[in-house]
């Protein structure tokens, strides 16, 4: 256990809580001060990233972050010998300190379970929900003969490996089995070569004995509680734990700087997913609603979910918008972006642009055409991690459900998503892309696309990146974190009403009426169309819709619905261009109704 | 603020270089300090554990896994050859007996009565690491490797494919903008370290690979014409482990795109001369980019005058050289002008720190900070 975890906090002595994310290139520090008896996040500052030569020390970037939040603040934050003061004291030092990191390209697991679809599942959950990449699932029935699993197994260098199989008291053979294939692989861990292998077993808790006698004294091995003791049963948070402690002595411990940095901690370092992950949970458990976050990076896109309690975390390893973005293209293929682009562009140019930007992934879209390229690159990404994300957040497999008479014609089976985009509350998008988009109304246009909400759903964007920061606060001082989510975190685009059904060219969709203090209007939506209506922040307006047959708002086929729409940045928007989203095969249909979604949602101005 | 722009490609004409050459796994270390190294001789050398062949002999030989290690003629530990009899079952009364032979040589490193499954391990696969760079061992990491300096001419490319590779510089292009195409290669490139202009072709690559190149540097590639010779689509620029037979290195990007002139001088003046190169990239955090060493030799003299631009301090600021690596300028040379405090908005709608960029035209341009990258001497 690190010093962090023993440190006691009094939440009511904290005044000033300083928090740092350190990320694989950038090192971010916020400060939030009790301003007027509220929490407020008040500075921001950032410095380069410092895991490498020649400062091979990771404090030292911390120490540049939070400097420039300091000059900021008019606070000293760093004495002499360069560590954080604390306590505060008048306009020295902060009360508490805590941070996240996923510097060093974050934490790189393997995961392996005797059944792909359900002990393996609930490994990878457990793996992704502690804030892991999931490099590969060693299974017995993924097809691979024995020995091509060895190789895998020697290939990739993960941080450490869970294994998981079996069911209290059932078989034992198999998960042996994994043990058995793993233990003579002799993984190599990513940072040198001179710690062992983490591995811990989740397992068939009568196998332990077994289990431990397969491996030798070249892995460090932990037990802890089975990721599925009976069939219909989950239990993620022990492997959870231990992957995050395993995280701080281990993996982190030798990452240069790493020991100074817990050392100076108040709370325990958290991969920075994970804590995206914990604040996300938080909001959606303070407020009682169904909330979806996803976050956009370079290299990876993370989804984020919460559907009727049950949250669930999806990494998506090689899609994002530099490091990553040829692998988009490649996965989603160009025609598929194109559609999304209402300019002429050549081809063989974008191809090559592609690759420019992989290549040199700091640059950012100077013209007009490149932007807009740019934010149809991101559709493709974040529709393909959020596949990827419903594919994941399933019921569990392998529990036989009782069915109705009601369900004969029912075609579902066990293990269905539990992601229903008609019961989503609130969709909040992070990282680069949708955060420094030129206008709300791109961001919002981008989640819309991407997601294809259905029925009433609030938008909302992370302002600055300070989600990992509050998934860390939640955990020491959750009214803080809350408080500044809610305020400064969130910035609310608006609501997008959209009906779940098939666009039908030419026909009618649904009647709307709309009222409010600012605003009155009534209408139809045909087909195809997208409509904005202004709908300022802090603004309420009832929305009455009387969907054709045909279409659903969430109370079945051609039933009226009346929603309390939220407004924001961007406002209220009316989609009838129907869910799955379809764009028209013909070209210059497609082109026009493309360009009329463009001009409605002002989503391009000229820049004068 | 954090600095935006990229740092640069390094093109140097001499310069101290050194090569940390390190085991993936403890070994031994060949060489000592002092000693003078050739690019190709081996200094360090390990074993790593071999193959493993798993063998499940309870279904093999049709008994319970608990009855296996009962059945094994062989122990842990023993070495076994391809044919041996690894097993066999007591039958009943002693006959119908099952047997199982080893596929496989190798030592076996456990039988388990869990799961009547036996674990052999082939020999043992040897990893050795070469010099890469000639020049004299500066230290000895034990156990480890060496880190091996000398004087040398150093070239990043952009982008590589393929890892190390060995052989003397020759040129296939005359003029920097001239593109690599399949009609200037004949038999002489075997073994050599190829120079383009331009764009390489995906035939001349293909006519490269085929004729035995070590080695095609080039300015650009169309991502298209890589596609076709990998035969995938490259996802996320980490590279180094492709076995085409031949190294590529691009030196500015993808595309029509020339070798920048002074890139391109550099090698024409080192024509001849042994090098070493290596494809390996890693467009990450602890970024790596492909490379050219060539080592000094006696007709180079440590006279820098040669060197025709400055060497910039790392940091951006007026009057150093640089390189715009995005549209609508991409490719373009020229000098920091004015460097306005304030945020502008660009074309695209988005606000961003910029710059002057005062092209070796004479035009001046405005682009994002980020979007340049600087020319290190």
């Amino acid at each position: 256990m690190n010093s962090a975890t023993e440190k006691k906090l009094d939440p009511d002595q904290i005044n000033v809580i300083l928090a740092t994310d350190c990320g694989s290139t950038t090192t971010k520090a916020i400060l939030i001060e009790k301003v007027n008896g509220e929490y407020r996040q008040t500075y921001r500052g950032e410095a380069p990233t410092t895991v490498e030569e020649p400062a091979a020390d990771v404090t030292v970037g911390v120490v540049n972050a939070v400097t420039e939040v300091g000059e900021l603040a008019g606070r000293k934050l760093i004495d002499e010998n360069g560590e954080i003061i604390r306590p505060a004291q008048g306009d020295v030092g902060c009360d508490i300190y805590i941070s996240t990191s996923s510097a060093g390209g974050g934490l790189q697991m393997m995961v392996a379970g005797v059944v792909r679809e359900m002990s393996a599942a609930s490994a990878k959950r457990a793996a992704l929900g502690a804030g892991a990449i999931v490099m590969d699932t060693i299974c017995s029935n993924d097809k691979r003969l024995p020995h091509e699993q060895i190789q895998r197994i020697r290939e990739l260098r993960p941080d450490m490996i869970l294994l998981a199989g079996g069911t209290d008291g059932g078989t034992q053979k198999h998960v042996v089995q994994l043990a058995e294939l793993i233990a003579p692989a002799k993984p190599q861990p990513r940072f040198g070569g001179t710690y062992k292998m983490p591995i811990i077993y989740a397992g068939n808790q009568e196998a332990t004995e077994l289990v431990e006698e397969a491996f030798d004294e070249d892995v460090k091995l932990t037990t802890v509680a089975n990721v599925r003791p009976v069939l219909e049963q989950e239990n993620l948070a022990p492997a959870r734990d231990a992957i995050h402690d395993l995280f701080l002595e281990h993996v982190m411990a030798h990452a240069p700087g790493y020991n100074k940095l817990i050392s100076w901690a108040d709370a325990p370092i958290m991969p920075t997913p994970g804590a995206v992950g914990n604040i996300l949970q938080t909001i959606a458990e303070r407020q009682g609603i169904n909330a979806l976050g996803v976050d956009i990076g370079g290299a990876t896109t993370d989804v984020f979910s919460v559907f009727d309690g049950t949250f669930n975390r999806t990494v998506s390893a090689n899609l994002g918008m530099s490091y990553s973005i040829s692998n988009v293209c490649a996965s989603a293929t160009l025609p598929m972006i194109l559609r999304w682009v209402h300019l002429n562009m050549d081809p063989r140019a974008l191809q090559n642009h592609i690759k420019n930007k992989m290549i040199r992934p700091t640059t950012i879209p100077q013209t007009r055409e490149a932007l807009v390229f740019e934010q149809a690159v991101a559709r493709e990404a974040l529709r393909l991690a959020y596949i990827q994300h419903k594919e994941f957040a399933t019921t569990l497999k392998g529990v036989q459900q009782q069915r109705t008479v009601g369900d004969t014609f029912s075609q579902e089976t066990s293990g269905q998503s539990i992601v229903d985009n008609m019961k989503l509350n609130l969709l909040v998008g992070s990282g680069g892309v949708l955060s420094h988009a030129p206008n709300m109304q791109q961001t919002a246009a981008m989640m819309i696309d991407a997601f294809e909400p259905e029925g009433m759903t609030v938008l909302a964007k992370d302002s600055i990146f300070m989600m990992p920061h509050l998934g860390v606060l939640a955990q020491v001082h959750p009214a803080a974190a809350l408080q500044v989510f809610e305020r400064d975190c969130l910035i609310y685009l608006g609501t997008c009403i959209a009906p779940r059904g098939f666009y039908k060219a030419g026909k009618t969709c649904f009647a709307y009426k709309i009222t409010g203090k600012t605003l009155n209007e009534s209408g139809e939506m045909v087909c195809g169309d997208m409509r904005l209506f202004p709908l300022g922040d802090d603004e309420w307006a009832t929305v009455t819709v009387e969907p054709r047959r045909g279409y659903d708002f969430g109370e079945g086929s051609g039933k009226r619905v009346e929603f309390k729409a939220r407004g924001g940045t961007v406002g209220l928007i009316l989609d009838a261009r129907g869910r799955p989203l379809m764009v028209p095969a013909d070209e210059s249909r497609h082109l026009a109704e493309l360009n009329s979604w463009v001009e409605e949602l002002k989503l391009y101005p000229e820049v004068t | 603020m954090t600095q935006a722009y990229s740092p640069g490609l390094q093109v140097r004409r001499q310069t101290l270089h050194s090569s940390r050459r390190i085991l993936p796994i403890p070994g031994d270390v060949l060489v000592k300090v002092g000693e003078q190294v050739s690019a190709q001789q081996i200094v360090a050398q390990t074993f790593m554990p071999g193959d493993v062949t798993p063998i499940n002999v309870a279904n093999q030989i049709s008994v319970a896994p608990s009855e296996v290690p009962g059945c094994m003629l062989f122990k842990e530990g023993d070495e076994v050859q391809v044919g041996d009899l690894l097993a066999r079952s007591k039958g009943i009364f002693g006959f119908f007996k099952s047997e199982t032979k080893a596929k496989t040589a190798g030592t076996i490193e456990s039988i388990s009565h869990v799961t009547g499954q036996v674990i052999l391990r082939g020999a043992p696969l040897p990893i050795q690491v070469r010099a890469y760079q000639a020049g004299v061992v500066k230290e000895v990491i034990p156990e480890q490797g060496v880190v091996i300096e000398s004087e040398v001419t150093f070239l990043q490319g952009i982008l590589g494919i393929g890892g190390e590779a060995y052989g003397t510089i020759q040129f296939a292009c005359q003029t920097k903008d001239q593109p690599l195409t399949e009609e200037l290669l004949d038999e002489s490139i075997k073994g050599k370290v190829v120079i383009g202009g331009a764009r390489m072709t995906g035939t001349a690559v293909k006519r490269g690979i085929e004729l035995g190149a070590a080695a095609i540097v080039s300015g650009g590639i169309d991502d298209e014409d890589l596609k076709e010779i990998l035969g995938y689509d490259l996802g996320v620029a980490v590279t180094g482990s492709e076995h085409l037979g031949t190294t590529l290195i691009i030196t500015e990007g993808f595309g029509d795109i020339a070798m920048a002139e002074r890139t391109f001088n550099l090698l024409k003046e080192r024509e001849g001369a042994e090098a070493a190169v290596n494809g390996t990239t890693q467009i990450r955090a602890g970024v790596l980019r492909p490379e050219i060493v060539i080592p000094m030799d006696e007709s180079m003299t440590s006279d820098s005058s040669a060197e025709d631009v400055k060497a910039t301090s790392g940091l951006l600021e007026t009057g150093v050289p640089v390189r715009i690596i995005r549209d609508p300028y991409f490719g373009l040379l020229g000098e920091v002008g004015e460097m306005p405090t304030e945020l502008r908005t660009l074309e695209s709608g988005s606000q961003s720190r910029v710059l002057e960029v005062i092209l070796d035209s004479g035009e001046k341009v405005i682009v994002p900070r980020a979007n340049v990258e600087l020319i290190e001497g």
